[in-house]
């Protein structure tokens, strides 16, 4: 394709993602820069069905001046990626000096709600995402071989994880493992323990949401896999089997290495999809115990006070930075891959 | 397919003339949209409400068990998503750090005739909210549970973990107490209410210096934790409206829940067995302290500085309508503890009583507050699943608040 040409296929797409992605990043990170004007606190009385009597409250006059002189609030520099909700580098340092072995540092460290976070987001990730590769290729594998007149069913039946709103799909998994709901009975009753509940401890939910995450996210790489299968020349197929191979030297020899990009592909998308991990959090009220780097800009932005934009501009940018590091090796692996074949 | 166009504009135009009904309240126009809590109490009050608008106005209500959380962004928005909001005396002081509510002399000037002076929330001599009903939270429990392992009803917390326990060993139920224990606001809520009833104090006076850990505070949290020990294991998902599934269903005999709850547990649906077994009792004391371990609320509504004036009148008076509406109040007389001229409470309202004679504290409406309360809702967790201790925890609750105080320009 001439440059030109390739120019202006482009450009639409090219400026969409610039207006729609790139300055919202910008201007989160020039909100993460700022905090809060000061607030102007004054004494006054306040009478309720209670009574009377003197309280602080917030004095609107002075504090809207403030505001409208600082529109985008006080400049903190990098001060709010530094503080303990963020990266806590006082707290680390502190950490370090007084902790007397890599246990209790590592204790200390994993109690400050980013690295908190963090350990969840990337738990989750790492044990959501292979399972996913091979579960998604061993059901595409399986459906490939079944009869055409059952082929729509089942893949129906396969993708209605994916179908249903993360949400949704979380609560209903939620009630259902309620100790009185269909799942948590049953395991209550499997393992001959009446007090069993997944609710419970947190090792339990990380568990429950590490299967969610596999059964939501599984219907994804079958789809994929099942259209790459699609697209297996039949040629080496036939010649092995003349040859002899046997069914499973079939798929290892021929059918995996053709599919290996596919597989680059997928974990490059379910890594990013799970780094963001939120609604299953929400859905099985699971806040307490797991929280997620989209878990704490949601909580930022949904608090009980006015809405911590610097926070939340903090940790999305920590969080762009993340997927970033988390996606390098499989890029480079792309890159080096795409230069070879040229 | 001519025809069905029609018929469909037809309806359109039919249910345009309806519309132009007739308001008790004198609402002719404009547009009420109002944000609220989801419990039944609410539900009958906004009945009220929008029977009050008639069919002059768009009348819509949300119900949100979020609401605290919406708020500031629905009403920083100009023109506001919603024209007025139902506030307490904990959500008021949110909006009004941002001056997201108006305030109501004129109206109340001009229609509120018929107020009760208690109904009026005057701060710095300006009326920013009206209070319709009063609220706290108290312990209710099953009767008979108790009278047949011969248990005297509970007037401390020890007294409730010693009759929990009794309970338990009876192997009448597994987990015989239940509280809201809900990571978030509730649980925040529970610590509030025990570390008061300890007679602590959450702010070095006259500043927006956090000072919870402390020996009263461990002990808040020692005492929350053995509560815990007698609910479901569940606890940490539980809010107020699932503990009162968990009651109706038998599960529970001993729990601390509002006492507006009235307006669903002791209704016609559900049970009837537990619901005539059900009694409300005071609230607890804790430690050896004098006062009920509880807060007192006020429940009013606030109309949002961001919506015309057109709008505001209509809201107001809507809502003025339902909050002087006597009928209403002596209708449901066990819903809450009504604020309204003429009502006369009805046999629930005893514990709410009970709690402010006895010196119990209204939630505090400081401008910071609400940052400790969301500190608190995350921070307690680990402590309650037994991996943290508890001044460690109290002091994560205050280096949290440390840095959201610091990052809202408090500190």
């Amino acid at each position: 394709m001439p440059h030109k040409t390739f120019f202006w296929f482009f450009f639409p797409s090219g400026l969409a993602m610039l207006l729609f992605i790139g300055l919202p990043i910008i201007s989160s990170f020039f909100q993460s820069l700022h905090i809060e004007p000061e607030q102007i606190l004054m004494e006054v009385e306040k009478c309720d069905p209670f009574g009377c009597k003197t309280e602080t409250k917030v004095d609107i006059e002075a504090t809207t001046k403030l505001q409208e002189e600082q529109p985008l609030g006080r400049f903190n520099g990098l001060g709010t990626y530094g503080d303990r909700n963020h990266l806590a580098f006082e707290e680390i340092k502190e950490a370090w000096s007084n902790s007397s072995s890599i246990g209790e540092f590592t204790d200390i460290l994993l109690n400050l709600p980013f690295y908190k976070a963090l350990l969840f987001t990337l738990t989750f990730c790492f044990a959501v995402t292979p399972p996913v590769v091979i579960l998604g290729f061993i059901v595409a594998l399986s459906i490939n071989t079944i009869t055409k007149s059952l082929k729509g069913p089942t893949i129906f039946g396969v993708i209605l994880p994916m179908i249903v709103t993360p949400l949704i799909g979380s609560l209903v998994l939620f009630w259902m493992i309620d100790a009185k709901g269909i799942l948590g009975a049953t395991i209550q009753y499997l393992f001959d323990d009446p007090n069993l509940s997944l609710k419970s401890s947190s090792q339990l939910t990380w568990i429950t949401l590490i299967i969610y995450g596999i059964w939501h996210n599984t219907p994804f790489a079958f789809v994929v896999f099942y259209a790459a299968l699609q697209t297996v020349p039949q040629d080496p197929i036939e010649a092995a089997i003349i040859d002899g191979a046997s069914r499973y030297d079939r798929v290892r020899h021929i059918v995996i290495p053709h599919l290996y990009p596919v597989a680059t592909f997928i974990i490059l998308i379910c890594l990013m999809d799970n780094f963001r991990v939120l609604e299953p959090i929400i859905g099985f009220a699971a806040e307490g115990v797991a929280q997620s780097l989209s878990w704490m800009i949601y909580n930022d932005l949904r608090s009980e006070n006015k809405m911590l934009f610097g926070s939340a501009g903090a940790t999305s940018m920590l969080t762009i930075i993340g997927v970033a590091f988390l996606l390098t090796p499989v890029l480079i692996r792309t890159w080096r891959e795409f230069r070879t074949e040229r | 397919m001519k025809k069905l166009l029609i018929a469909l504009l037809f309806s359109f135009v039919s249910t345009g003339a309806y519309a132009d009904g007739h308001s008790p309240c004198g609402v002719t126009d404009g547009s009420i949209k109002i944000l609220a809590n989801e419990f039944t109490t609410y539900r009958i009050f906004m009945d009220e409400v929008k029977s009050c608008a008639g069919d002059g106005a768009d009348f819509s209500v949300t119900h949100s068990v979020d609401h605290n959380k919406l708020q500031v962004a629905a009403l920083s928005a100009n023109p506001a998503e919603f024209s007025a909001k139902l506030v307490t005396n904990g959500s008021i002081t949110t909006l009004m750090n941002d001056n997201l509510i108006r305030p109501l002399d004129d109206l109340v000037a001009k229609y509120g005739s018929a107020l009760q002076d208690n109904q009026k929330i005057v701060i710095d001599g300006k009326i920013y909210a009206i209070a319709f009903m009063a609220n706290a939270q108290h312990l209710w429990y099953r009767e008979s549970i108790l009278n047949d392992l011969g248990i005297a009803v509970p007037s401390t917390y020890e007294e409730v973990i010693a009759a929990a326990e009794k309970i338990k060993a009876s192997g009448k139920m597994a987990n015989p107490y239940a509280g809201a224990f809900k990571s978030g606001w509730n649980l925040g809520q529970e610590f509030v209410n025990m570390y008061l009833g300890h007679g602590g104090d959450f702010f070095k006076a006259g500043t927006a210096e956090v000072s919870v850990n402390n020996d009263k505070g461990v002990a808040a949290l020692n005492m929350l934790k053995r509560l815990t020990e007698v609910s479901n294991p569940d606890f940490l998902t539980q809010d107020t409206n699932a503990v009162k599934e968990e009651w109706e269903s038998g599960n529970v005999a001993l729990m601390h829940v509002w006492n507006s709850g009235a307006a669903s547990l002791l209704d016609d649906e559900g049970d009837q067995m537990i619901k005539a077994d059900t009694r409300l009792a005071n609230s607890p004391t804790v430690g050896g302290g004098s006062k009920p371990a509880t807060t007192l609320w006020w429940d009013g509504f606030g109309i949002a500085t961001n919506t015309s004036d057109a709008n505001a009148e209509a809201s107001f008076r809507a809502l003025l309508g339902a909050a002087t509406s006597t009928e209403m109040a002596n209708a449901n007389p066990n819903a809450t503890i009504w604020l309204i001229d003429g009502y006369t409470p009805g046999d629930t309202a005893g514990p709410v009583v009970d709690a402010a004679n006895r010196g119990a504290t209204p939630y505090p409406s400081l401008p910071y507050m609400a940052l400790l309360h969301g500190a608190l809702s995350t921070e307690l967790v680990e402590f309650l699943q037994g991996n943290e201790s508890a001044e460690k925890a109290l002091a994560d609750v205050e280096a949290a608040y440390v840095a959201k105080a610091t990052e809202q320009g408090f500190l």
